[in-house]
């Protein structure tokens, strides 16, 4: 059965009295890769060089600070449920009276942990979330030598704080800040 | 006071020559396998080595660090002796083959004639062949002494290899020398830069594919590079090596490879003759920068061919054993035969 129309007999013909001496296709060959002297080299030098993402690449999860640098995280576990590859998981506190600079609502998360070994990157979690309070950044998560340094804990995962940290909080919010 | 019927300026002069010529072949070797890797890489459309210095410059003393401090091993079951002599004696012979060739013409310094040659032997290239051949016996002492199979294989191979080609070889070579009628090295440049100034590849083109063809194989360079294939023999005779006998070992490849090229450019591109068909002596320049020219075009000449050497390397799969056989034996000795006999039949058509 034939499944593409590309495939072409092989040539068996007696080979050339030019083929023969084989110096001459040695020639040609060497003529091949002399040409790649000139051919345009596609690597990238990558620590000094890097190649920009797309505009919707999904990277490591970012968890969210609103303009007063208080977490938007309440904890409602959307995310969690959303999460096709069951990666998230958190637990919700109630905040005290004092702690209105650190947490937007009365109900937030005391602890949340991404496990990025198993996250597919799928942006489902983004989707979910009612609050803006997750976002999938711009990079990707950094090589470990054990599986624990995998499981991304809130301090990994929040954004640094605007009103301490303007520039780090611009640069982690990345290509986001100029969409929102 | 006479201390002794010496010209004591000869021997220093000889000294620093040889010092100078050794260093530069070494240095030289060095860079080579700089470009190996670098044009290596641009054949493959890669970048290649250009982390070590700018544009990865210092790659060789990096690798040449690396195996200097990597740990000296010798195979308990090896012969001690013979398994330290192996890798000297490659590097020896690889040094040795510079003394006989003309780097360059006469330098006139401190009212003295200064030949750019360390020894102008009346046997010249007699000599160059017979030190390639000794080159043998590093591979084949190497292969033995490591007791091992794969090793004493890709010696056997290598010696077979290297004895088939310097046939060929020194047949292409006869035609030459019927030519020039002498084996002095300086008398095979002076044939070629007196007269009308013809390069011997014009008047012997076969002679020099097949003397170029045998270069290769005795550099056991790809497509030849049977001793040392890696997917047959993981690494052939020097494969028990390590640190920096097995440096030696491929340090001395790539001197070889430098003074084969030297010597194709001797024999058969005029050697330190800058351009064909032209007198150079008409330009008006003075003795010494024409022989420095000289000695620069001869580096070109050479440079040109270490390149031919790693483009090939980079173009040509590595021949079967039978194949290598058979081109040695069956075609490159008959071509070479009948180049002989033509060259001479037309020598002596052209003396009568």
């Amino acid at each position: 059965m034939q499944l593409t129309n590309r495939a072409a007999p092989v040539d068996r013909r007696p080979m050339t009295w030019l083929e023969k001496i084989y110096l001459w296709n040695i020639l040609k060959g060497m003529a091949i890769t002399f040409s790649h002297l000139f051919k345009r080299r596609p690597t990238i030098n990558y620590p000094e060089q890097k190649r920009s993402f797309s505009k919707v690449f999904r990277g490591l999860h970012v968890l969210n600070r609103d303009e007063e640098g208080r977490e938007r995280c309440t904890a409602c576990g959307l995310c969690a449920v959303a999460c096709p590859a069951e990666a998230i998981t958190m637990e919700a506190a109630e905040r005290q009276a004092g702690e209105e600079k650190l947490y937007r609502e009365e109900k937030y998360a005391a602890k949340y942990e991404i496990n990025m070994l198993r996250c597919i990157f799928c942006g489902l979690c983004e989707e979910a979330c009612p609050k803006d309070a997750i976002y999938l950044s711009q990079t990707f998560a950094p090589a470990n030598y054990a599986r624990k340094g995998f499981i991304y804990k809130k301090e990994d995962l929040l954004i640094p704080n605007p009103l301490t940290d303007p520039e780090g909080y611009k640069k982690a919010l990345g290509e986001k800040a100029e969409k929102n | 006071m006479q201390l002794l019927a010496i010209d004591w300026f000869l021997i220093l002069e000889k000294f620093l020559l040889v010092g100078f010529i050794v260093t530069l072949s070494l240095i030289i070797a060095m860079y080579t396998t700089y470009a190996e890797r670098k044009i290596a890489a641009w054949l493959q459309d890669r970048r290649g080595p250009n982390r070590a210095g700018p544009f990865g410059i210092l790659q060789p003393l990096a690798d040449g660090g690396k195996l200097f401090f990597k740990e000296e091993i010798i195979p308990l079951a090896s012969s001690r002796f013979l398994f330290i002599l192996g890798p000297s004696l490659a590097m020896l012979t690889a040094t040795l083959t510079s003394a006989v060739i003309p780097w360059g013409g006469n330098l006139h310094i401190f009212g003295r004639d200064v030949p750019l040659q360390i020894a102008d032997v009346n046997i010249g290239i007699l000599y160059v062949f017979g030190v390639v051949s000794l080159g043998v016996y590093g591979i084949m002492i190497g292969g033995w002494a490591s007791n091992n199979k794969f090793s004493l294989l890709a010696a056997i191979r290598g010696a077979s290899q290297m004895i088939s080609y310097e046939l060929a070889m020194g047949l292409s070579l006869i035609a030459v020398l019927m030519l020039t009628g002498t084996l002095q090295m300086s008398g095979i440049v002076g044939n070629q830069t007196s007269g009308s100034n013809i390069w011997h590849v014009f008047l012997q083109p076969l002679g020099f594919i097949i003397f170029f063809i045998c270069a290769l194989a005795e550099c056991n360079r790809t497509p030849f590079d049977l001793p040392e294939a890696e997917n047959e023999l993981n690494f052939g005779y020097h494969q028990e090596y390590s640190s920096m006998k097995l440096g030696f070992y491929l340090f001395a490849e790539y001197i070889n490879m430098f003074i084969s090229s030297a010597v194709i450019s001797t024999l058969f591109f005029g050697g330190y003759d800058i351009l064909p068909f032209v007198d150079e002596t008409k330009w008006g320049l003075s003795n010494n920068l024409l022989t420095i020219l000289g000695f620069a075009a001869l580096m070109a000449k050479t440079f040109f061919f270490l390149f031919v050497f790693i483009w090939i390397r980079w173009t040509i799969p590595r021949f079967r054993y039978d194949q290598l056989m058979n081109l040695g034996w069956k075609k490159l000795i008959p071509l070479a035969l009948a180049n002989m006999i033509i060259t001479a039949a037309i020598v002596l058509w052209l003396k009568k």
